[in-house]
């Protein structure tokens, strides 16, 4: 306060130095007291007071295990802040220093090796933006298109600038010893969660990553390593990693039969499905939006395929009767994810909108009938079906069968 | 070499596999497959490292390591359990998430459902849907109990493992599971799980 009124002073005595003229304005805009400072400069960045976005858990009856949604209704662009990256746990988010954690490869090998954190880091390493999708992302959409908004019903997915060591480095550091055909990888949380890897995905583009967007990768996220296999299911980039054994056959996990299997119509299960196929969503207008009222907005989601590039992404705003290109945003990367955007006026009058997307390969993500067509509504994973959004006269967006 | 998205081995010659078949042969051609990259790699085994980076795991990382168990009995270690033994280990670390019977509670019900997988509400347990036992083994082994995981002992594993099997009609009251039993029980779901496939192109599979 007395800081201010002597600046008030300064003011009226330079406002008498320049003339009458100026006093009154001077005084003005004293009126509305001088600025204050803003806080001092900090050692680890926070976003602002001001913004609310937050993961979505949904309820588990161990607080442990569960998965926590994306907000993609308030994404922009196309990165994931490591913050907001989706979670899918099985035994909690184990705390380890990577002073002490290490990585054994070993089996059918010629010359197992312990391998330190710091060690990892010392190799050629290369980044890569990739999407990251668990296998059971939108899985209640099997059953009914109710999921109220887009964070509960498509947020299991996320992307990220991955950095780390391609795995057929070390593999040929080590050595593959013939007849191996698997790599069986295993996390250092509580329960060990292992998968089984065909040796073929590993020599061809597997990372072992420690970095998350230019820094180290999030404890959530499996700190201080974790496989990434670029287009495959969440659970199949095993977290926390500790081991890596070449086998001659799969291992037949828990994780890889009773779970992340596909169970078809004729009681049979798909397994070893790893891959993720193209898939997009519009995040604006999305359910639980309000459009304040007609007039211009900008339609826009995301899209992304497992088996690289969105080639082109497809529009409705008549519930699917034509459909339209979007602008996708520039550079295009393959197996990340893609904005698209298509200015769009809304009139006023109810409009069923939706995305369809198209990959490199020439797939089309499938219309959700298309889909239970083939394996009807038991599978659980890999639903990629398209999302219809209701925009009501009024402006509120819901589910279209809400 | 790192452009590429989908590791997946093609479906190819499964075309001319009985649907039924399927899921064995796509593993063999995910062998085979990874045979014919090998050619490339065996070479490299030869080689001294290029990096050098590393030691040898030492006998303690090897022990902690050593209880993955593949569906072959391979990592299965020594011991053994009976049903009696496990009725007494799931009374006291398994029944309060599992229910008494594995009905089911915070836990994942274990018995029940064969049968169901064809109908609109599947249920997926163990005795209905698990293909190999020594899933059963590994999984209590590595993750259960789920506060306490690694509490077990092998003998305590396979007695949990053998109880299970058995609430589920899979194995005699009387049998005793060890290496060499466990991996020769058949669970009914065993030919149930076929191989994926897509990728799909331009068709939705």
């Amino acid at each position: 306060m007395k800081r201010a009124s002597r600046s008030r002073r300064q003011v009226l005595r330079m406002g008498v130095a320049m003339g009458g003229g100026l006093l009154v304005t001077r005084s003005a805009a004293a009126a509305d007291g001088p600025r204050t400072l803003g806080t001092p400069l900090g050692p680890y960045g926070e976003r602002s007071p001001f913004e609310k976005a937050v993961r979505w858990r949904r309820e588990s009856r161990t607080p442990e295990t569960g998965s926590s949604f994306t907000p993609l209704q308030d994404s922009v662009g196309t990165l994931t802040p490591s913050s907001l990256h989706y979670e899918r746990h099985h035994a909690g988010i184990p705390t380890i220093d990577p002073a002490e954690h290490r990585l054994v490869i070993h089996g059918l090998v010629e010359r197992p090796i312990s391998l330190s954190i710091a060690e990892i880091r010392r190799l050629p390493s290369m980044t890569r933006t990739l999407v990251l999708e668990c296998g059971g992302n939108s899985a209640g959409e099997w059953a009914a298109t109710t999921g109220p908004d887009v964070q509960r019903s498509y947020g299991l997915v996320s992307c990220s600038e991955w950095t780390g060591v391609p795995l057929a480095l070390l593999l040929a550091e080590v050595g593959v010893r013939p007849g191996a055909s698997w790599v069986i990888a295993e996390g250092a949380d509580a329960c060990r969660m292992e998968r089984s890897i065909p040796l073929s995905k590993a020599l061809d583009n597997t990372l072992l990553a420690y970095g998350q967007n230019g820094e180290a990768i999030r404890p959530a996220q499996g700190y201080p390593l974790r496989l990434i296999n670029p287009g495959w299911e969440g659970n199949s980039n095993v977290k926390w990693l500790r081991s890596l054994k070449l086998t001659n056959q799969a291992y037949m996990a828990r994780d890889e039969t009773s779970k992340y299997s596909d169970l078809m119509p004729d009681g049979t299960a798909r397994i070893f499905t790893y891959g993720m196929d193209a898939k997009s969503v519009i995040t604006f207008p999305s359910g639980g939006q309000t459009l304040p009222g007609p007039g211009p907005y900008e339609l826009t989601g995301l899209a992304w395929s497992g088996r690289g590039l969105i080639e082109r992404v497809e529009l409705t705003t008549n519930g699917g009767q034509t459909w339209v290109n979007a602008q996708l945003q520039a550079p295009r990367l393959p197996i990340a994810l893609t904005r698209f955007r298509l200015p769009w006026s809304f009139d006023g009058r109810e409009a069923v909108i939706a995305s369809r997307a198209i990959d490199e390969t020439g797939y089309v993500q499938p219309t959700r009938e298309a889909l239970i067509a083939v394996r009807g509504t038991n599978s659980i994973y890999h639903y990629n079906g398209i999302k219809f959004w209701k925009v009501r006269a009024d402006g509120t967006v819901t589910n279209v069968d809400a | 070499m790192w452009t590429r998205s989908d590791g997946v081995p093609s479906p190819g010659l499964n075309a001319s596999v009985s649907p039924r078949l399927r899921g064995y042969v796509k593993v063999k051609h995910a062998c085979g497959a990874a045979a014919i990259v090998l050619v490339g790699t065996v070479s490299l085994a030869a080689q001294s490292p290029t990096f050098g980076v590393g030691r040898p795991p030492t006998p303690e990382e090897f022990r902690d390591l050593a209880f993955a168990i593949a569906p072959d009995g391979t990592g299965l270690p020594a011991g053994s359990g009976s049903v009696a033994d496990g009725r007494t280990v799931f009374a006291a670390q398994c029944a309060r998430c599992h229910g008494p019977k594995g009905e089911g509670d915070v836990g994942a019900r274990l018995v029940g459902g064969q049968g169901s997988l064809a109908t609109p509400r599947p249920l997926k347990t163990v005795g209905s849907f698990w293909p190999y036992s020594t899933t059963l083994w590994d999984y209590i082994n590595r993750a259960m109990p789920f506060d306490k995981p690694g509490l077990l002992q092998p003998p305590e594993v396979y007695a949990a493992a053998a109880y299970v099997l058995n609430l589920n009609g899979i194995i005699a009251d009387n049998a005793v599971m060890d290496a060499t039993t466990l991996p020769k029980v058949r669970m009914p779901n065993r030919d149930g799980f076929v191989a994926d496939p897509r990728p799909g192109g331009e068709a939705l599979k």
